[in-house]
């Protein structure tokens, strides 16, 4: 048998590339099973790294929709609120290129803003209340209605509901205490060709 | 007030890049004076023009890459390359091979990663290997080691320099290297190898000229390492490296002996290549201990390379290989940093 | 001699300390105003306790601490509240913050104090407490309150005290001068600090080796404490002069050789650390009573005309102070707060010197020239070299400069202490330490961002749930009913047999009262449909700004003559263009289309899915009382005919009335159910419409009027702002006429409340 074997070409060939394959399958087999990877759903990485504002501006009612839309193949651009960032940070994630914000959705604000009722005018409709998706609007019918501003998450959804438009989106005031150095802009002189790249990159998008 | 952004600290050193650049410049001024001793002005030759070379063609990159010419070249890196590379390369070498270096080292393995600071690989390096391997006869015809009245005169030299051949056959000149001789010895013992080639007929321990080229660039390198401009440890420790496994494959000069560990300390490119091409910070390591590692994998694959591989000479090619492993060792050896007890290296599990 | 130990890295720069050290600590005349910022220290900001006008007295407190970490701040000389307003404070920033203003009388009149001769005789709370009341925050720079330094947690017993005499920085010399002055307050400050903590084993005053005068006069003042021998041996200890040794974690690890583990206070260790300024000022806050209302300051540099250190009044502007030292502000190249390592730059001469002011730094241009432009990183390591905590500050650069915040803190940067070592030895003029902070900023706003979000989610998914079961429970009580009715019908059935005409009318009566289930698919669609129109608006007004701003850049591009810019500047704005054109196009067709399948809904239907909880509970009550009303009519027959089934029908009028009951009882659960009720007056027919319509017409009529008759510009814009909103309110109030919808109400009432603010804002206009 052994004789066979080792003087048939043929037959030790496929003895031992079989043998090898056997003994590859069982270690990546093994390995599979040993060092599985227990991670989030990819839904629930996905909606950490949405912005949670709930503004529906991709079109789903909310971020983890929106979150399970992306699982199911939708774009991952249509976040305005989470703008670039969120967009690299999916991009990150689930591994393809970043495409830059689809502005049909909206354009990515600069300052974070937040509702504010000008509580004066306001009718006590609980419009706002109903629109809010964070519970951020405190109030009852026909009485006065307030934003809780560590809560709002600037989603914008309250501002259209609202009969007597008394709702305005204004940007946050920097605080001292929120205020941190900027990173050095004296870029230019460092070669990073980063800048250049970006400048680009936003020609092509207009083209 | 402009200076609102500008954070702490207000003082600085009175360090700057070009002033390193400058004394490594400095450093390299004995080493050439032995290769002009010893072989002629061809190295000064092709210093000067690779200058030449080097600073054109980054002032055009900067250009086109829409810079500020005068002021990235005034960091004196592209001299820094220039002068290795014209070491680097054999005495009168043609016009055309330094423009081509040039070209690979400044355009090529600099200005395309983005200029200085963001080459992985030591651009003089990547020069010479792009010669080395692309004009392999071009680039092993060294002169043999003479004084400079014996060697060739002045117009042959740059008619060789620039027509491409001398007047007089430029093959009565060249002579082997004492690294390409032991290399090529099949059969003789090293000592009466020593008796027989010229080159190490009036030497005390590496061939003539290169024993002291190198002392010459040693000096240097203790020059440097006074000026604190970089630390020992990656030179050191590939010197290091290097004398113990020439030590242990030293079997005492048979013929198959790949050379004592003196030779390999003190010529070819050793000592140039342990204190001016290790010791480039930008495509090193970057810790202490990583510049340790850094020094032994580049020492290890010098003498793996000369012992068993098909090049007499390996600085090259093993400072680029460990270019490559540089992140890697970086990875791993990040320090301890105050108030951590983990081991260091292992990303943190934040 | 104790051991002490070498901390990695640190660099040398040139002292600078000779300058301020030839003239004793000096006092200067009271200031024309005193600025007290409301947070000089780390922590909550203190609340002010008296309002503009009071008469205050020196050392009474003006604002008082806000939370466990905070401290309260005291007037640092008597006067009048002149203000309490934001001003501009010493911060990085630049900005301005809240501060009480006082004017002086120039009597510089304490207030009560209530000293304390032995402190012996106060347990450790009241200690505690008494330094809190004096408003000590750390005065070696940092400015975190000492009161909470002075009480550490139960279970960590302090070893070590050391006192940091370091003053590493160049320049600073306040505490060299304090040490060589007032030697005895601080050791007796020592012992104070270490009576409150316990007594600790070890009791170290460390001083680097370039202020002997300093280790002389602490020597002698801790050996004249040794000779009335109280049993606490205090050790003065020098070290070699390096920067940064004055750091409190690198002080630790000279003294002690042991390292405070990363994220931690160095309680958790046993140690803790005061600055001999703050010494002093516990000692005088308990023993004398005084609350911090000075401190020592190092006035330097060379536009300077006197360098000295002063005694200052905390509040004092610094314009006042450099004002007494000859100040020539055309030689000036910056002035500092703190030293130049690690101090800032600040643009105003008119902020005051707070707690933590240790130095004021206004030096020529040539003593401190103008920062250098930045070259490459050639990663030559030196700035490894110098780092104190061992980082490998080219690589946080690195990453710093690719916002990489991952790797950042793998590379441990929230241990950096931007002590400056890396930047002062950058052979490229890196701005290091500022990319270190800038990156901490923005790691800190991330995770800021991070939390918020958490909670923004956790609200989403609460208010989901809410939803979901509320729907659920209203499913489920429907259900109930249905089969209720449906049981009912049977034994109506059965029991009333021989009626089979009233049974089949009563039964279809009883089907018909079933409301049309509401299923979420409908709801959800419906939504979508709704959500289309704001969807498309949004698309185009996002693209009109595209545009604009396109208009806008290249504008600019003209104007600044950037010839290369405006060619794709220009192919934008066409681009924009088209978008505009496209999204309005797409707008018009869904406008267009709306209403038709809109139309073609039977409003019924309509009505019925936007029925609001309320209003499908009223109309229950509605059909259960009609059904009621039919029930006893044919009981009352029934009884005159004195038919077999009375019995049955009236049970069946019982049972109706039951539920009936628990009909109104739901429908004010629904009422009490204030968030998610809708008005139900809303579902009331309108009968003043055409009053609305008629008001409108008139406030239209007034408005227009109106407004060609003003000419103030500024009314005329908020009433032209009011208009737009009126009409765009009026537009709605219209849509939902013609809709009929339930949101007439609330649409009626805002144009109400608009048209009053309009005539209001008119009212002024014709007054004149």
């Amino acid at each position: 048998m052994i004789e066979l074997i080792t003087h048939n070409t043929l037959y030790s060939a496929l003895i031992a590339l079989g043998g090898l394959a056997a003994v590859f399958g069982a270690v990546l087999g093994f390995a599979a099973i040993k060092f599985k990877v227990e991670g989030d759903p990819l839904v629930d990485q996905i909606d950490e790294l949405l912005p949670q504002t709930q503004c529906g501006q991709c079109g789903y009612p909310g971020c983890r929709p929106y979150a399970q839309a992306i699982v199911d193949g939708d774009a991952i651009n249509k976040c305005p609120p989470g703008g670039q960032t969120t967009i690299n940070s999916l991009a990150n994630l689930l591994d393809v290129d970043a495409p830059s914000l689809d502005e049909e959705h909206g354009e990515e604000s600069e300052v974070k803003k937040v509702a504010y009722i000008r509580e004066d005018e306001c009718i006590g409709c609980t419009k706002c209340i109903q629109a809010c998706p964070v519970d951020a609007i405190l109030g009852a019918a026909k009485q006065m209605h307030t934003v809780i501003a560590s809560e709002c998450t600037g989603c914008d959804l309250c501002v259209e509901p609202c009969p007597v438009d008394c709702i305005d989106m204004l940007p946050l005031a920097q605080e001292i205490k929120d205020w941190s150095w900027e990173l050095p802009q004296s870029l230019p002189l460092i070669a990073t060709d980063r800048t250049h790249a970006a400048d680009d990159a936003e020609e092509e998008n207009a083209a | 007030m402009a200076l609102l952004k500008i954070t702490s600290p207000h003082v600085h050193g009175t360090n700057s890049t070009s002033r390193v650049m400058a004394k490594v410049a400095l450093a390299c001024a004995p080493g050439i004076m032995a290769l002009t001793l010893w072989f002629g002005f061809g190295s000064l030759c092709n210093i000067i023009l690779c200058i030449g070379f080097c600073l054109s063609f980054e002032a055009i990159a900067l250009k086109l890459r829409q810079r500020d010419v005068r002021f990235f070249l005034s960091d004196f890196s592209a001299v820094v390359t220039a002068l290795l590379l014209g070491i680097a390369l054999p005495p009168f070498a043609p016009w055309w091979l330094i423009a081509i270096g040039s070209f690979f080292s400044i355009v090529v393995a600099k200005q395309l990663y983005g200029g200085l600071g963001f080459n992985p690989f030591n651009p003089a390096m990547v020069g010479y290997v792009v010669l080395l391997i692309s004009f392999p006869v071009e680039m092993t015809t060294w002169l043999p080691a003479m004084a400079n009245s014996q060697g060739l005169g002045t117009i042959e030299g740059l008619a060789q320099v620039f027509a491409g051949h001398a007047f007089t056959s430029l093959d009565a000149y060249t002579g082997a290297t004492p690294l390409d001789i032991v290399k090529q010895n099949s059969s003789a013992v090293l000592s009466d190898l020593y008796q027989q080639q010229s080159v190490f007929k009036n030497s005390h321990f590496a061939g003539t000229g290169w024993e002291w080229v190198n002392l010459a660039f040693l000096g240097g390198g203790i020059y440097l390492l006074w000026r604190k401009i970089f630390t020992w440890h990656a030179p050191i420790s590939m010197l290091g490296t290097l004398a113990v496994l020439s030590a242990l494959f030293y079997d005492g000069g048979s013929s198959s002996s790949p050379g004592s560990p003196l030779l390999h300390l003190f010529s070819g490119g050793t000592m140039l290549g342990a204190f001016f091409i290790v010791t480039d910070p930008v495509t090193s390591a970057v810790s202490n201990k990583g510049r340790v590692v850094y020094g032994i994998g580049i020492g290890a694959l010098v003498f793996v390379i000369r012992a068993w591989g098909n090049y007499p000479d390996a600085i090259a090619f093993s400072v680029l290989l460990m270019n490559f492993a540089a992140p890697f060792i970086d990875y791993y050896t990040q320090p301890r940093t105050y108030g951590h007890v983990k081991k260091p290296g292992k990303p943190s599990q934040k | 001699m104790r051991q002490i130990w070498d901390i990695p890295g640190g660099i040398h720069p040139p002292e600078n300390k000779t300058q301020s050290t030839g003239d004793a600590i000096a006092n200067i005349p009271l200031p024309a105003e005193i600025v007290l910022p409301l947070n000089q220290h780390i922590g909550a900001p203190a609340i002010p306790c008296v309002a503009v006008g009071d008469k205050v007295l020196k050392g009474q407190v003006v604002a008082e601490a806000q939370g466990l970490v905070s401290a309260p701040i005291h007037a640092s000389t008597s006067g009048t509240i002149s203000a309490i307003e934001q001003r501009f404070i010493p911060h990085p920033s630049g900005m301005m913050s809240d501060c009480i203003v006082i004017t002086p009388d120039g009597e510089d009149q304490w207030t009560t104090l209530h000293p304390v001769p032995d402190y012996k005789a106060l347990d450790h709370a009241e200690l505690v407490a008494l330094i809190r009341q004096a408003g000590i925050a750390g005065m070696g720079g940092a400015g975190f309150p000492t009161a909470v330094k002075l009480n550490p947690r139960a279970d960590r017993k302090v070893h070590t005290l050391i006192l940091n005499g370091t003053e590493c920085e160049p320049y600073i010399t306040a505490d060299d001068m304090l040490m060589r002055e007032r030697a005895d307050e601080v050791v007796a400050g020592t012992l104070l600090l270490a009576h409150i903590l316990g007594t600790p084993e070890t009791i170290l005053i460390g001083i680097e080796d370039n202020k002997p005068e300093a280790i002389a006069a602490m020597q002698a003042a801790v050996d004249k404490h040794a000779q009335q021998s109280r049993g606490i041996a205090i050790d003065v200890v020098s070290f070699p002069t390096k920067y940064p040794s004055g750091g409190e974690k690198q002080l630790i690890q000279i003294l002690t050789g042991k390292e405070v583990p990363s994220g931690q206070i160095p309680a958790t260790i046993g140690i803790v650390v005061q600055n001999v300024g703050t010494a002093v000022a516990t000692y005088r806050a308990v023993t004398f009573g005084e609350p911090l209302v000075s401190r020592i300051t190092t006035v330097v540099g060379e536009t300077l005309k006197q360098q000295r250190n002063i005694e200052v009044l905390i509040g004092t502007p610094v314009d006042h102070v450099l004002t007494l030292h000859g100040y020539q502000a055309e030689k000036k190249s910056r002035l500092i707060i703190g030293g130049p390592m690690m101090g800032f730059t600040v643009e105003h001469t008119n902020i005051p010197v707070v707690k933590t002011t240790n130095c004021i730094l206004v030096p020529s241009n040539e003593e401190i020239p103008p920062t250098q432009p930045a070259q490459a990183c050639i990663r030559c390591g030196m700035c490894a070299e110098a780092c104190p905590a061992n980082l490998l500050p080219q690589q946080l650069f690195w990453y710093s400069q690719a916002e990489d915040t991952e790797k950042l803190e793998q590379h441990n940067l929230f241990d950096c202490i931007e002590c400056g070592a890396c930047s002062y030895v950058c052979p490229s003029n890196i701005p290091l330490v500022q990319y270190y902070r800038a990156s901490k900023g923005t790691i800190r706003q991330q995770e800021l961002a991070k939390k918020q979000s958490d909670r923004a989610r956790q609200r989403f998914e609460f208010r989901q749930e809410r939803i979901a079961k509320a729907e659920a429970e209203k499913e489920a009580k429907r259900l109930a009913r249905k089969k209720a009715a449906e049981e009912a019908k049977k034994k109506l059935a059965a029991q009333a047999g021989n009626e089979p005409e009233k049974n089949a009318a009563t039964s279809s009566a009883a089907g018909s009262t079933t409301p049309v289930p509401k299923t979420p698919e409908q709801a959800s669609t419906g939504a979508t449909d709704t959500n289309q129109l704001p969807k498309l608006e949004r698309a185009l007004s996002s693209a009109k700004s595209r545009e604009e701003r396109a208009q806008q850049q290249l504008a600019e591009a003209k104007a600044n003559g950037e010839d290369a810019r405006i060619e794709p500047l220009s192919a934008r704005l066409k681009q924009a263009e088209l978008k505009v054109k496209e999204a309005e196009e797409k707008l018009k067709a869904y406008q267009q289309g709306e209403n038709l399948p809109s139309s073609a809904v039977p409003e019924k239907l309509q009505q019925k899915l936007s029925l609001s909880p309320r209003q499908k509970a009223e109309k229950n009550i509605e059909t259960l009382q009609k059904r009621i009303a039919t029930a006893e009519e044919k009981l009352a027959e029934a009884e005159q005919a004195n038919a077999s089934t009375t019995d049955a029908l009236r049970q069946g009028v019982e049972k109706l009335n039951q539920k009936l009951a628990e009909a109104q009882r739901e429908l004010e659960a629904t009422a009490e159910d204030g968030i998610t009720a809708e008005k139900g007056a809303a579902a009331v027919d309108a009968p003043t419409m055409s009053a609305a319509e008629i008001a409108i017409a008139k406030a239209q009529a007034k408005a227009a009027a109106q407004a060609s008759m003003s000419d103030d510009e500024k009314n005329q814009a908020q009433i032209a702002s009011l208009q737009k909103r009126l009409d765009k309110a009026r537009e709605r109030l219209a849509k939902a006429e013609a809709e009929n919808n339930d949101n007439i109400d609330a649409f009626r009432i805002g144009v109400e409340k608009l048209e009053a603010k309009l005539a209001e804002a008119q009212q002024p206009q014709t007054t004149p």
